[in-house]
């Protein structure tokens, strides 16, 4: 009888159904916790349905490989979400347009500091080259950043994940940043948000506003062309 | 649905392609992010020869309530990506707690020049409209 059990799991984990169940599944969870505390920072979804995930698959012995055969299909959403991004934008064009200024300003800045940061750190902390150029493009979505590591001689995998990482950082800090200096312009907490967390302080900063998520977006299109710009300037200038 | 479906991915494709094509360093999604904003933009012109020819689900709202739904769920599609992270983990072993500090003060700092600047500017930008006003 167990035998009989086994093959039935041979056979549901090799297709696209369990995994992709899995992700959903995990995500529904994790957004009811989220709900149910309040959409409380700490309770970031994204980090919470990854915990699950990643937690079944250890439990499994799953290799990654097989995870994202399932997985790929809510992955390959990512592309016609950022489309889609231009609807809140056409909505409140009129709301974007009023801020273009300070938006410019927020974005240059922003984006210059980051890189600046990252380096001056990097630098205190003795951080070898190919690590801080991994690190460079960090606040950039993911496929753009790798792009710009990739160029400039980093580890895109390394980049991939510090990715992640900063954009779940940035979702966390984000709130309870702007609620401790009493920031109400959901315009400015969102483009923040956008900018230095890109698609996961997007998704974060929609939970919070419709407007801050707008801008989100907006400051995450922006940056993705900065920081491709600005960041082999920056690493060229250190040479 | 498929109609909305069609043209979100028709829009994409086509900003995959000018990116590649000419090699922009902006993702082929953003692309295809301004090219939908300009759809809208034509479709809800004056006169627009657009409302006779397009199907019904790109015009009366259905398009705009999938767009929404999708957008509701952006935290989904971050967790197939996000699970691979764990698994690679390790390539921060050696320099896991400067890494983690410099991610944390960096991003710190990075949320609060943008959201700082925003702010005075456009403190800076409303005073000045505000005079030449009055």
């Amino acid at each position: 009888m167990a035998g009989g059990d086994f093959s039935l799991w041979v056979y549901l984990a090799r297709t696209p159904l369990l995994w992709l169940t899995v992700t959903l599944t995990a995500y529904v969870a994790a957004d009811r916790i989220a709900a149910a505390t309040g959409r409380h920072p700490l309770a970031n979804p994204v980090l919470v349905a990854v915990v699950f995930v990643a937690a079944v698959l250890a439990l499994t012995d799953t290799p990654y490989p097989t995870y994202f055969e399932g997985a790929q299909f809510v992955h390959f959403l990512l592309g016609p979400a950022t489309v889609v991004l231009a609807f809140p934008l056409y909505e409140r064009r009129a709301t974007v347009m009023r801020a273009l200024v300070p938006m410019l300003a927020a974005l240059a800045a922003g984006a210059v500091m980051t890189l600046v940061c990252v380096i001056a750190l990097a630098h205190l902390f003795a951080i070898p080259r190919p690590i801080l150029v991994s690190l460079a493009p960090k606040s950039v979505t993911s496929g753009v950043a790798m792009g710009i590591s990739a160029a400039l001689g980093g580890d895109p995998t390394l980049t991939a994940i510090l990715v992640i990482l900063t954009g779940i950082i940035g979702a966390i800090l984000v709130t309870p940043m702007m609620e401790g200096l009493g920031i109400t312009d959901m315009r400015a907490r969102g483009f923040a948000a956008g900018l230095a967390a890109h698609g996961i302080g997007t998704a974060r900063a929609f939970q919070v506003s419709e407007v801050a998520g707008t801008f989100a977006g907006i400051a995450m299109g922006l940056n993705a062309f900065v920081t491709a710009i600005l960041a082999p300037v920056a690493l060229h200038l250190l040479n | 649905m498929i109609a909305s479906l069609a043209l979100i991915l028709l829009a994409q494709l086509t900003g995959e392609a000018l990116a590649r094509g000419f090699g922009l360093p902006v993702p082929g999604p953003v692309i295809g992010m301004g090219l939908m904003f300009g759809f809208l933009f034509l479709r809800d012109a004056e006169r627009s020869p657009l409302r006779r020819l397009l199907p019904a689900p790109l015009l009366d709202g259905t398009l705009e309530g999938n767009a929404k739904g999708l957008l509701a769920n952006l935290s989904l599609m971050f967790v197939p990506a996000g699970v691979g992270v764990v698994g690679r983990l390790d390539l921060l072993k050696t320099q896991g707690m400067k890494l983690a500090v410099i991610l944390f003060v960096s991003t710190a700092v990075s949320l609060l020049t943008t959201v700082l600047v925003f702010r005075s500017v456009s403190a800076l930008v409303e005073r000045r409209g505000g005079r030449g006003e009055g």
